[in-house]
């Protein structure tokens, strides 16, 4: 299969996140310029970690606008898994692709750390191979990652399973409910604070994160065999 | 005070109002044969300046050891360069920004690590770890909690936002810093050794370009008058001339000039740092023995209304000159303007050997590029030792703590030994997916994925010592950060030095730097590594009192195998661990002697450096060899702090037994070079006990890991002396800084928050 990374201006994340789904899981990988409204006939997209434009305004506010994204939010609405790493996860939910938002840490301090993350829903593009409850070791590193939403959507996606990532330990930066990430209506789009690009390699401290990127061969298999049917 | 001195008619006092001596403005009108007009006297007085002139420093600064077969490049350039293997190279260096940031923490400290980016990927490497050594005040200093806040947020708030993993650096806390603090900044960078871009321009004709941010008022005299005199109250009033970072353009600018680098139309390249465009053209034309002239009319420029002499000397971030061939100002144009910049063609390279500067169609500036740099005043600053001694210390009035649980509990909570984990999780440690040490430990460790190999890197200095002993105390430094180094399998590289002193116009401080330039070149060739790269900073006095003398040393070293390394976190399984290395431990220079006592002594302890690469190469080669995978450095705070250490960082306990010779507080918290623990398997603790022998190193077998306390017996009188749970001290350990930074102190400004 073909990824597709995104390269807005101020990534920090897109060479770790190639490089993860290129040089480890071993799949093709195409660079997106946040310029052209193109995906390049991706199977997959992921918004990378970083500070799109800087991020001088809300995070993630101007990447949004970014021609890409019209070509994200088409490939998404056409059942394309979109992975939102961070920086990607806030761009997300600017957009509308994802409910709620990503405010400032309660600390009021970029914070930067290994966490236990725990898988609460195995039916997404980026779950599909994992197993529910199982806990993997990811680093956080964010100044703006504490997830809000209202009471009512907060409800309805617990009654939807669409928390799919929840912190093990607590929630680092304040999130409500403890979430790490949560999906669309259809799984497909998925976003996810903490950096499964940086957990893929056991000389670099865990690979525990590799599950996730191959859950998406997983998922577009079962998705063809049910397009098929 | 103001910024910058108003424009009037050039005399003596304008002169002496930008900094410059009554002879240096004789030798300005010898050098032109006239008198300077405005924008010259401006040039004149940032380019003769300490910070960009070395006039006192540079007949020292040539006892540094500077060559050796792996520098690829030395001293002079924008950074050094080291061979790795691989045909990679590795290319770095340290640089501090510290009056800038004592004044306004946050945006001081992000341009401090901005403007050593600029220095490394200028030489066409990608910048791949950062490092940063920093000394505050006294904790309960007014200013300590503001600053630190700030400062840490500052650094952070740039380098996160760059995407340039933080891996290490070093903090501490002494009252000689209260009004002058040190931020000093470190980047690495790897390139292809074939690759590696300089500032020299050359060819007649070829265009010069102007790439980057917008040129505004901010920095104005940053390099003449902020960091080349002392501290006054009234340098508060100097805030505008420190700059304001913009790390969303840096990171364009790094992707874009990587880009650029990767073809052959560069001639040469500089960022525009201290002294901006002037220094930056100034700097590339005279290693060219060429001319070199500016259109200003043409610079882009943020207020319409700036004047030349202002365009000169602005000190506004993110910005760089380039060389390029004649024709390929289109090809490089295009680059730039993909990556969102501004790149415009602001001047020539011509073959007058002059700088020269035109605005509205009239000539402002004339002068030889040589009179700026080479023919730049020199000065052998008088030196003197201090004349009165300072008091032995006598043992017996040290009171020996009856409760050593209690005592080892006080020093992991004290404020220089404490967990720096406050400060290095604001940091990413993480990005670029590289690194394998994170911040923590005794260096931090990147692999190099060209080579297969890795690097690891440190920042060491204890000024303590070097205020005692400037001679000794460099060399300390030097050995402590080549242990760093050992005891993560890395053997030492090369170093680039941040030598942070007071006024050089006070013979004492010029003792203390010339003592540590012949310590640190002593202590170099016996490690056999060059000084490649640095930057002196003088004038750190407030109220007439000069800092403690602080020659950082930061050091590289390589590891052959990224997969054979080591970090302090004791094994998971049961080991034994072993003392290597002979240092004898000593109160004098102590962090508890300074804590919990109050006092220094007279000296440092002292330096074996044979001894200490002895025990490096043992160590290194213990852990290429895939015995030891868990080593630690025994410094600041002596035997129990380093053990304590291990303990905390793995959740493993220890038990230990000392025979004690003397006082127990000695052998616990003494300070020695020339040790390190590591923590081997029981089947192999005879092997590294031969290898030690072979080597000609002691071990003693201290004892073994496991269980959750700390537990240190007295072999002869077999009694517990110190018996606490890891999880109890822990909270001791990390609850300080914390409160050190939550004090009551006004807010810095908002961090750069994102992802």
């Amino acid at each position: 299969m073909k990824w597709g990374v995104v390269a807005f201006p101020g990534s920090c994340d897109e060479r770790d996140a190639a490089y993860a789904v290129g040089s480890v899981i071993g799949d093709d990988v195409a660079m997106l310029w946040h310029g052209d409204a193109d995906t390049k006939g991706v199977d997959a997209i992921i918004l990378p970690g970083g500070f799109s434009y800087g991020d001088y305004l809300r995070c993630g506010a101007m990447a949004r606008f970014s021609p890409v994204m019209r070509a994200v939010a088409e490939h998404a609405k056409s059942g394309g898994p979109v992975f939102g790493i961070c920086n990607g996860f806030q761009i997300l939910c600017e957009a509308g692709l994802l409910p709620g938002a990503l405010v400032r840490n309660r600390s009021l301090r970029f914070i930067c750390q290994n966490v236990g993350v725990r898988v609460e829903s195995t039916d997404t593009a980026f779950t599909a191979a994992c197993e529910k409850g199982e806990v993997l070791s990811i680093p956080v590193k964010h100044g703006e990652g504490c997830f809000v939403a209202s009471e009512g959507e907060l409800e309805r996606l617990e009654r939807e399973g669409r928390i799919v990532f929840r912190y093990a330990d607590g929630a680092p930066n304040g999130s409500l409910c403890d979430i790490a990430g949560v999906s669309n209506e259809a799984g497909n789009v998925v976003g996810l604070m903490p950096h499964p690009e940086h957990a893929v390699d056991p000389l670099l401290g865990s690979d525990d994160a590799v599950v996730l990127f191959r859950s998406v061969h997983a998922w577009l298999t079962k998705t063809k065999l049910r397009r098929q049917a | 005070m103001t910024a910058a001195p108003a424009m009037r008619q050039v005399d003596e006092s304008l002169a002496i109002e930008h900094g410059l001596s009554p002879d240096e403005y004789r030798d300005i009108l010898g050098h032109l044969g006239r008198v300077p007009t405005f924008e010259e006297l401006g040039v004149f007085s940032v380019m003769w300046s300490e910070h960009c002139s070395y006039k006192s420093s540079r007949m020292h600064l040539r006892r540094l050891p500077q060559s050796g077969k792996a520098v690829l490049q030395g001293p002079g350039e924008n950074a050094g360069a080291v061979d790795i293997g691989g045909g990679m190279a590795a290319v770095f260096k340290i640089e501090s920004h510290n009056h800038p940031s004592y004044i306004e923490p946050y945006q001081g400290a992000a341009t401090g690590v901005g403007g050593i980016l600029r220095d490394v990927f200028t030489m066409g490497a990608r910048p791949v770890a950062n490092m940063n050594s920093l000394r505050f005040g006294s904790p309960d200093h007014e200013k300590t909690p503001f600053l630190l806040r700030g400062v840490v947020a500052g650094i952070g708030g740039y380098g996160n936002s760059v995407g340039v993993a933080t891996v290490g650096g070093e903090v501490s806390f002494d009252a000689g810093y209260n009004g002058n603090i040190l931020v000093n900044a470190f980047t690495l960078g790897i390139v292809r050794a074939d690759r590696i871009f300089r500032a020299v321009a050359s060819g007649t004709g070829n265009p010069v370009l102007y790439v980057g941010s917008k040129t505004g008022r901010d920095g104005i005299h940053g390099a003449s008058l902020l960091a080349s005199s002392e501290f006054k109250e009234e340098s508060e009033q100097m805030r505008p001339t420190v700059q304001v970072g913009d790390p969303f353009t840096e990171s364009l600018l790094i992707e874009a000039c990587l880009e650029v680098l990767e073809g052959d139309d560069v001639v040469a390249i500089q960022d525009m740092g201290a002294a901006g465009l002037t220094s930056s053209s100034v700097e590339m034309a005279s290693r060219g023995e060429v001319g070199i002239r500016l259109d200003l009319d043409r610079i882009p420029l943020r207020e319409a209304d700036l004047t030349p002499y202002e365009m000169l000397l602005s000190e506004s971030q993110e910005r760089m000159l380039l060389v390029v061939h004649k024709g390929a100002e289109e090809r490089v144009t295009k680059i730039f303007t993909k990556w969102g910049l501004d790149c415009v063609v602001a001047g020539t390279i011509t073959e007058t050997g002059r700088f020269e500067a035109a605005f509205h169609g009239k000539m402002l500036v004339s002068i030889p590029a040589a009179a700026l740099t080479d023919a730049a005043p020199k000065y052998d600053r008088p030196m003197a030792a201090p004349s009165a001694k300072l008091p032995a210390l006598k043992l017996e009035e040290i009171p020996e703590p009856s409760d050593l649980g209690a005592e080892l509990a006080e020093m992991l909570a004290s404020p220089n030994l404490s967990s720096r984990r406050w400060v290095y999780e604001q940091y990413d440690s993480y990005v670029g997916a590289n690194t394998i040490v994170h911040p923590g430990g005794d260096a931090g460790v990147v692999r190099v994925r060209e080579t297969g190999g890795a690097l690891a890197l440190t920042c060491d200095c204890n000024s303590r010592y070097v205020s005692l002993d400037p001679y000794v105390g460099t060399q300390h430094a030097v050995a402590e950060a080549a242990r760093n180094l050992y005891v993560t399998g890395a053997r030492p590289l090369a170093l680039s030095d941040c030598l942070n002193f007071g006024s050089p116009e006070k013979p004492h401080v010029m003792w203390q730097f010339s003592r540590a330039i012949d310590g640190m070149a002593d202590a170099c060739h016996a490690y056999e590594i060059p000084v490649i790269s640095g930057n002196v900073s003088f004038y750190n006095d407030t109220q007439g009192a000069s800092i403690p003398p602080t020659p950082t040393v930061a050091m590289v070293g390589l590891i052959a195998d990224a997969r054979r390394t080591a970090s302090i976190a004791f094994p998971d399984g049961e080991a034994e661990i072993l003392l290597l290395g002979s240092g004898e431990p000593v109160l004098e220079g102590s962090e508890y002697l300074a804590f919990r006592h109050g006092k220094t002594g007279d000296r440092p302890p002292a330096v074996d450096l044979a001894a200490e690469r002895r025990l490096g190469e043992l160590c290194a080669g213990l852990i290429a060899a895939g015995v030891v995978t868990s080593a630690h450095d025994v410094a600041d705070g002596g035997l129990a702090i380093a053990i304590s250490e291990m303990c905390l960082a793995s959740g493993v306990g220890s038990l230990i037994s000392l025979e004690f010779s003397g006082r127990a507080d000695v052998a616990l918290f003494g300070e020695s070079g020339t040790r390190i623990l590591v923590a081997v398997p029981a089947g192999r603790v005879t092997e590294v006990e031969s290898r030690a022998r072979a080597n000609r190193v002691s071990t003693v077998r201290l004892g073994t890991t496991g269980g959750d306390t700390i537990r240190i017996r007295d072999l002869k009188a077999d009694r517990m002396l110190v018996e606490a749970r890891l999880e109890t001290l822990r909270s001791r350990w990390e609850e300080t800084l914390p409160a050190i930074s939550h004090a009551d102190a006004p807010e810095p400004a908002r961090a750069s928050a994102g992802g």
